[in-house]
């Protein structure tokens, strides 16, 4: 279990006087203090972690955000941001004596730019909620996290989310003009703008998969793209790990970069198979979903070529896709592949590490080692393109030693993805996590570079503590 | 000027902990293509350049990767990829033309100002592909941020910080940069004789389009004429480009061609004018200047291009638009009240300046970037202070006294 640092004596303590001075600042329904309502704010995407915050707070405007952080600021009170509380790695766990400040009442679209291609919005606003936004005009946001109907932008410039679309379009951090922000002493400042580079450091870049380290966003301009004439995709299905990775390296060297190239091991085959009857093969080690964007003819020439490229590798199946009915049922599996792990077991870690992509098969072969000597199944979906490994681990949350395999489990799969050159995360966070692992990727002085470019934001550490460094040297930071 | 110029990192690594132990600055530089132009001049006692720390540490094609050390010619990397069949994917500019260095530009170098080309509006700038760096913070302190591998979110990302930050924060010593694969086809649609703002609204529309725009220009009629493929136009141009498999581009040009009509009548440039085109648009060279000329970089929103047009055109100074109109390359007397006009032009609509090009004493008296707001710049000077706290690294360069 991670441990989180002790509550503030003093804060639990002034808990009526804070929350009464609160009440103050937002509307009057905009302050959650009862025990009952608190209850659904008490954990995020990492549901094994559970803490009730001493209030929630929902501001409306950055006006009032900025309030609230000066008001904290100024009685020394951490605060917790949170989105949507999608978080896979514990980003959004509140503290006992943290307040949340849930951006989700900030969820107008505030200006949409066609000509510029930008389209500004508030934090709360869903990830979907951007491209439902352009669609008739045929734009769309580009990342597109598998949690995109629920998860915000807020949460999505914090955690620099991706999502299987990257590979063409990249990251969050790769589709920003701007961001309004405010900090912890209740400052409200414009980063970049509608236009391309900023002068200046590169404060977007920075504060884009800070984790809520930094300060709180209110407004983000994005870029909005126009969409292909149409996309198709195809399946491929392989008799090991290792010829599907060299079929994608393959892909990669015959100057293709397919919009999305998914792998799937044969756990996670069967696990979707069965949840989605998306006609997976059954008999194959290793499948992937690959998919191409253009013209029908344009798809038909990049389809022809992949499919050669395919064939040299004696696929057990290769189904190119007719229609885009025929696109959603491939994508059907992959897309519920969660919830797919979820119908063989009920609770299960999801973890992110990167690798560099040759050494896929070398890792897939190490996980499956490490799954049989812990007793846990794991199932392993992977952005083959650009290296991106999320291993499923199985486990059963009423077993206290099996929560804790688990864990152990995970981090040995994220050393592993750092031995081999790779990271301990490509697009959940460091969260609470994996916060003790970071001295795996990061020495003292480089976690002591970080620690100070967040003094220079946040001297005292009230934003999100506990989360992204490692807890002792924090708190002595703060102290 | 005493120049020290280490091979090893940490040579580099000990020379910057010496200085900061005596709170000596330091005027760091690769091969001086930019430094003695760019910004504002830098007061140091010593020199320390990267050029001798060079070499590609690795490249693995297919895992769309390399790396290399930041006094490594940026010219050894592009034939490296190009070699493979890949390219730098933000396309840097080769600015020596412009701004009169002699030697090659470094990587470190075109990293450190964070600079890139036409394809930009579409594939992201340097920054964007930076995934990896080591660098020595202003106490002498090897840190690396990222990685090797294409997506991470490990910690705080330095490697954007310091990608733009103009060696102010710390020296960066190796870079590991995403590449992708040279298309196999170029081509471009070109539009002749349309002003800045219909040829700017030509561009959005030809961006707002599927057809997967990669360059994006307009060049007023004396720009175009400096350009070998375009003279024969003799008038101001509007062009768009298409990078793709063979079939691919065929189609596009001629779909965008279609969609165009409401324009004009556009032309096609098949692929070897049109990479030499590019080339020449990346590079600056439409761009006229005399000697005693400023040169100033100026982003905003593309449709506020024209807007930028118009007021150098009232100081009878010269320019073209890159990005869809969001990029504005302009020349004119290097005098204060230029500045004031094109920054004041900039400010009005919502954009940011570089000034790229002067003589050193009108560059140290002026916003060579435009200033920031008091709370933000509260901020720079705390992580500046975080990386480099005796200000010792190219003190001066973005802001006085930082
Ligand atoms: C089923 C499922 C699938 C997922 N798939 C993907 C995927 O494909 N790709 C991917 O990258 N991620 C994925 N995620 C993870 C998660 O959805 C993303 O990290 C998402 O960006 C979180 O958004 P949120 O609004 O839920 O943020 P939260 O979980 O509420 O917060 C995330 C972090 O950001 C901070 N934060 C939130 N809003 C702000 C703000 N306005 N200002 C400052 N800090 C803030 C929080 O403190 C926290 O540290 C998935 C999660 C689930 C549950």
């Amino acid at each position: 279990m991670i441990e989180l640092p002790p509550p503030k004596p003093e804060t639990l303590a002034a808990r009526p006087r804070l929350i009464a001075g609160l009440r103050a600042l937002v509307p009057e329904d905009g302050v959650i203090a009862e025990a009952l309502c608190l209850k659904p704010y008490e954990t995020d995407g990492l549901a094994a972690y559970r803490q009730v915050p001493l209030a929630v707070v929902l501001p409306e405007t950055t006006e009032q955000v900025a309030a609230v952080l000066r008001f904290c600021h100024e009685n020394g009170v951490r605060v917790v941001p949170r989105g949507a509380g999608t978080s896979l790695s514990g980003g959004a766990l509140p503290l006992a004596d943290a307040v949340v400040v849930g951006l989700m009442r900030m969820n107008r679209i505030l200006d949409i730019n066609y000509a510029d291609r930008y389209a500004v919005v508030q934090a709360g606003v869903t990830n979907i909620g951007i491209t439902d936004a352009v669609r008739e005009r045929g734009f769309f946001y580009a990342p597109d996290p598998s949690s995109q109907l629920a998860c915000m932008i807020g949460g999505n410039v914090n955690m620099n989310s991706g999502g299987a679309h990257c590979l063409k379009y990249g990251v969050t951090a790769n589709n920003l003009l701007g961001l309004r922000i405010v900090t912890i002493a209740g400052e409200i400042l414009e980063i970049g703008g509608t236009h391309l580079d900023a002068a200046g450091y590169d404060w977007l870049g920075l504060l884009t998969g800070s984790e809520g380290q930094l300060a709180i966003v209110t407004e983000i301009t994005v870029r909005i793209l126009r969409g292909p004439e149409g996309a198709r995709a195809m399946l491929a299905a392989f008799r090991a790990n290792e010829v599907a990775g060299a079929c994608v390296d393959a892909i990669i060297a015959s100057g293709i970069i397919p919009v999305a190239l998914e792998f799937m091991d044969r756990p996670a085959i069967h696990a979707c198979e069965a949840f989605a009857h998306a006609g997976y093969p059954l008999d194959a080690e290793a499948m992937l979903i690959i998919e191409v964007e253009g013209s029908a003819a344009e798809q038909d020439d990049l389809l022809g070529r992949i499919r050669a490229i395919c064939e040299r590798f004696d696929p057990i199946s290769l189904k190119v896709s007719q229609s885009a009915e025929e696109s959603a049922a491939i994508w059907k599996g992959r897309k519920g592949a969660f919830g797919a792990v979820g119908r063989i077991s009920p609770d299960y870690l999801c973890m992110d590490g990167t690798i560099p992509t040759s050494r896929l098969p070398e890792v897939l072969r190490r996980i499956g080692e490490m799954s049989e000597s812990y007793g846990l199944k794991v199932a392993n979906i992977f952005h083959a393109g650009d290296g991106n490994l999320h291993p499923l681990i199985m486990f059963d949350a009423n077993d206290p030693e099996s929560f804790h395999s688990a864990e152990t489990f995970g981090a040995d799969i994220l050393k592993l993805c750092v031995e081999v050159g790779g990271c301990l995360t490509g697009e959940h966070g460091v969260g609470v996590e994996k916060r003790d692992l970071m001295p795996v990727q990061f020495n003292a002085r480089e976690l002591d570079q970080q620690r100070r470019i967040k003094t220079a934001f946040d001297p005292d550490w009230l934003l999100n503590t506990a989360k992204v460094f490692p807890l002792k040297p924090d708190i002595a930071h703060a102290a | 000027m005493n120049a020290i110029a280490p091979e090893a990192e940490g040579e580099i690594a000990d020379v910057i902990a010496e200085a900061h132990a005596h709170a000596t600055p330091l005027a760091l530089v690769g091969n001086e293509t930019k430094s003695n132009a760019m910004l504002r001049p830098v007061q140091a006692a010593a020199t320390l350049t990267l050029r001798n720390h060079a070499g590609i540490s690795l490249y693995a094609p297919k895992e769309l990767i390399i790396a290399a050390r930041a006094g490594t010619p940026l010219a050894e990397i592009e034939a490296a990829v190009a070699a493979e069949g890949q390219q730098i994917i933000a396309e840097p500019p080769d600015l020596s033309a412009l701004l009169g260095g002699a030697g090659q530009q470094t990587l470190g170098g075109i990293v450190a100002c964070n600079l890139s080309g036409p394809r930009r509006i579409t594939a992201g700038a340097m920054r964007d592909h930076v995934m990896g760096v080591r660098a020595v913070n202003g106490t002498g302190e090897v840190i690396h941020s990222g990685g090797r591998v294409l997506k991470n979110v490990t910690g705080l990302d330095l490697c954007k910080l310091l990608s733009g930050s103009y060696g102010t924060l710390a020296a960066l010593t190796e870079i590991t940069l995403k590449v992708l694969p040279a298309s196999e086809a170029v081509g471009t649609v070109v539009l002749a004789g349309l002003e800045a703002e219909r040829g700017v609204a030509a561009l959005a529309a030809a961006l707002g389009s599927p057809f997967g725009i990669s360059g994006a220009a307009w060049l007023p009629r004396e720009a175009a004429a400096r350009v070998p493929e375009l003279a024969a136009f003799d008038a101001a141009v509007t062009l768009a480009r298409i990078e793709d498999f063979i079939p691919s581009v065929a189609y596009r040009t001629e779909r965008l061609r279609a969609e165009w009509a409401g324009f004009g009548a556009a032309a096609i440039l098949e692929d070897a004018p049109s990479r030499a085109l590019w080339r020449a648009v990346r590079d600056t060279a439409p761009l006229g200047h005399a000697s005693g000329d400023a040169i100033w970089r100026v982003s905003v929103a593309p449709s506020a291009g024209p807007r930028i047009v118009a007021a150098v055109a009232r100081l009878g100074g010269n320019c073209f638009l890159d990005w869809g109109g969001g990029l504005v390359w302009v020349a004119a007397p290097a005098r204060a009240e230029n500045h004031a006009a094109i920054t004041h032009a900039a400010r009005a609509s919502r954009g940011v300046w570089w000034l790229m090009r002067a003589p050193d004493a009108l560059r140290a008296s002026l916003d060579v970037v435009p200033e920031e707001a008091p709370a933000l710049a509260r901020i720079t000077r705390r992580v500046k202070e975080a990386f480099d706290p005796q200000g010792i690294l190219n003190p001066g360069r973005l802001f006085a006294g930082l």
